[in-house]
């Protein structure tokens, strides 16, 4: 078995093993900072499939995480008042209705987003993103209907049938086994015709082009697909702060999910997951060190990026192909 | 009847003419050497045929289409499949993953294509850039099989080849046009080689056909004129 395909195992393995000890340790806020990562993850396995199989460069994937946060937080927040959407559609507080709306939302936004932003390249691309998710924050910041600038709170955590969502080790827990299964289908996305066309494409698309590929389609369908997941990570997202704001569509939050994957590994499968744990992890140490965290943050982003480019992963298992 | 036919082709690259006025007529089944000089035209007129450059006058049909404003992977789902000066396999993916990433349905698959190059079935999990310069070659004239094509375009592909190696792609060349009656543009800068699989021949000469004929045609004195140095 190659060494990365050990990491892929083990980094999510350290994170199961983070919360399940902290349970048995009764440390509560701890599991809260596993689910969070797991969360944080989970957008970062969807940022992933753009930028690291599609090398996507993309700064608004906070649009897809505030849009799945808000089609949580709006159906939450109907069913709570115990007021239909425009009078008509119920609101919901279950889980999976939530989650397929999340997709959809984020699937459509990104679809919209990348069918625009796709015509351009290199630095435009990246202005184009970042453009269309401050359009969408400044729009949520203006929505008084749903908190506008300081956004709204949902009382409850949503259910989930058979389970018991308000204990942390179980949310935690479903918030896991969703993290898993992404992972196992983006790997088999990576493996697939559509990905190594994908990769094909991102090495050089007129030589992909010429073999009749077609680097635009399949470009828009990787970012909607991206855009989708990290929709879903966005709705678990403001499930587990049972609150959504505008902060959730700011350029911090896209950078935020781009550092952990840098410094996780871009491209690599257990990469987001690494790096979110690290992200936390420092967040977590610093946090109490120091006001100023962020500037050490800074410090080892800057390491990683000069001295160990294939991020945490890369350091460990080498500068291998990411397939495996 | 033509499968491919350029007909008073012209193309710029910005404000320069690349081309004035090229023509060639290629038809099912048959191997049509491409020659020139360097810098005449040749690799231009490749990518006027695969669309990877725009012809500006004139027209390029194939199989009764219209490339004019076809994009180039339509161009290529349409039947042309090239092998690009150069090599220029996707590095990064392993042997399988480059034939995988450019497959199409239709008579070759990887069965068929490690059959005709036994290297690439031996080293199918090794990845590109770590293959020789003859593995690659062989692996971009495989990755073009795999789009199953109707016509395969070959730049220059054994330039820069070791002599066992060239002799090996010219083996592959020939049983492609014997044994599976594929149609085949071909530029090399050997005459010799190329006698041995063309039935046509073109020579351009600064953006210009010059001289079209049955490769047996093909006298001292025209290659003197047009292909000397």
């Amino acid at each position: 078995m190659r060494r990365e395909t050990i990491l892929n195992l083990a980094i999510p393995g350290i994170l199961l093993a983070t919360a399940l000890i902290a349970y048995a340790m009764d440390e509560p806020y701890i599991i809260t900072l596993a689910t969070k990562a797991a969360i944080l993850a989970l957008a970062g396995v969807g940022l992933n499939i753009a930028l690291g199989l599609g090398g996507l460069v993309s700064l608004g994937h906070a649009a897809f995480f505030g849009v799945g946060g808000y089609a949580m937080g709006i159906l939450a927040f109907h069913a709570q008042n115990y007021m239909p959407i425009w009078g008509v559609i119920e609101g919901t507080k279950s889980m999976p209705i939530i989650w397929l709306v999340a997709l959809i939302a984020s699937a459509l936004t990104a679809l919209v987003i990348g069918a625009m932003s796709l015509r351009t390249t290199g630095v435009y691309f990246i202005m184009i993103t970042l453009a269309f998710g401050q359009m969408l924050f400044y729009f949520a910041i203006s929505w008084p209907t749903y908190g506008g600038e300081d956004g709204m709170s949902i009382y409850l955590r949503n259910g989930f049938p058979g389970v018991n969502t308000l204990v942390p080790l179980n949310f935690f827990l479903i918030c896991f086994v969703i993290l898993a299964v992404v992972m196992v289908l983006t790997d088999r996305l990576g493996k697939s015709a559509f990905g190594l066309a994908l990769q094909a494409t991102r090495q050089n698309a007129a030589r992909a082009e010429a073999v009749g590929l077609a680097p635009y389609r399949l470009r828009l369908v990787a970012f909607t697909i991206s855009g989708a997941v990290t929709g879903l990570a966005g709705a678990l997202f403001a499930d587990l702060n049972r609150f959504v704001s505008p902060s959730m569509l700011s350029w911090h939050m896209s950078g935020e999910i781009m550092i952990l994957i840098i410094l996780g590994g871009i491209a690599r499968l257990s990469g987001p997951v690494a790096g979110a744990m690290l992200f936390i992890a420092l967040e977590y140490v610093l946090e109490d060190l120091s006001h100023y965290w962020h500037v050490y943050l800074g410090a080892i982003l800057l390491g990683v990026v000069l001295f160990a480019r294939g991020g945490v992963i890369g350091l460990i298992a080498g500068r291998e192909v990411a397939h495996d | 009847m033509s499968l491919l036919k350029l007909s008073h082709v012209s193309a710029f690259y910005g404000a320069s003419q690349a081309l004035f006025d090229v023509h060639l007529d290629l038809a099912e089944g048959e191997v049509l050497a491409l020659m020139g000089r360097n810098g005449m035209g040749k690799s231009t007129t490749v990518k006027v045929i695969c669309r990877m450059l725009k012809n500006r006058g004139g027209s390029v049909m194939f199989d009764g289409l219209d490339l004019g404003s076809v994009p180039a992977h339509k161009a290529a789902r349409a039947g042309i499949g090239l092998v690009p000066e150069g090599r220029r396999c996707f590095a990064p993916l392993t042997v399988q993953e480059n034939l995988i990433a450019a497959a199409r349905k239709g008579h070759w698959d990887m069965a068929r294509v490690s059959e005709l190059f036994p290297r690439l079935g031996e080293r199918q999990d090794q990845v590109a850039s770590s293959l020789s310069g003859g593995e690659q070659q062989m692996l971009a004239i495989g990755r073009a099989l795999m789009t199953n094509p109707r016509l395969l375009i070959l730049d220059e592909a054994t330039e820069g080849l070791a002599p066992v190696i060239r002799q090996e792609i010219w083996a592959a060349i020939r049983q492609l046009k014997v044994e599976a009656g594929l149609s085949i543009l071909v530029i090399d800068k050997s005459l010799k080689e190329l006698g041995g699989v063309a039935d046509k021949g073109v020579i351009i000469e600064k953006g210009v056909t010059v001289w079209t004929g049955a490769f047996s045609d093909l006298t001292r004195d025209v290659t003197d004129r047009h292909l000397g140095v």
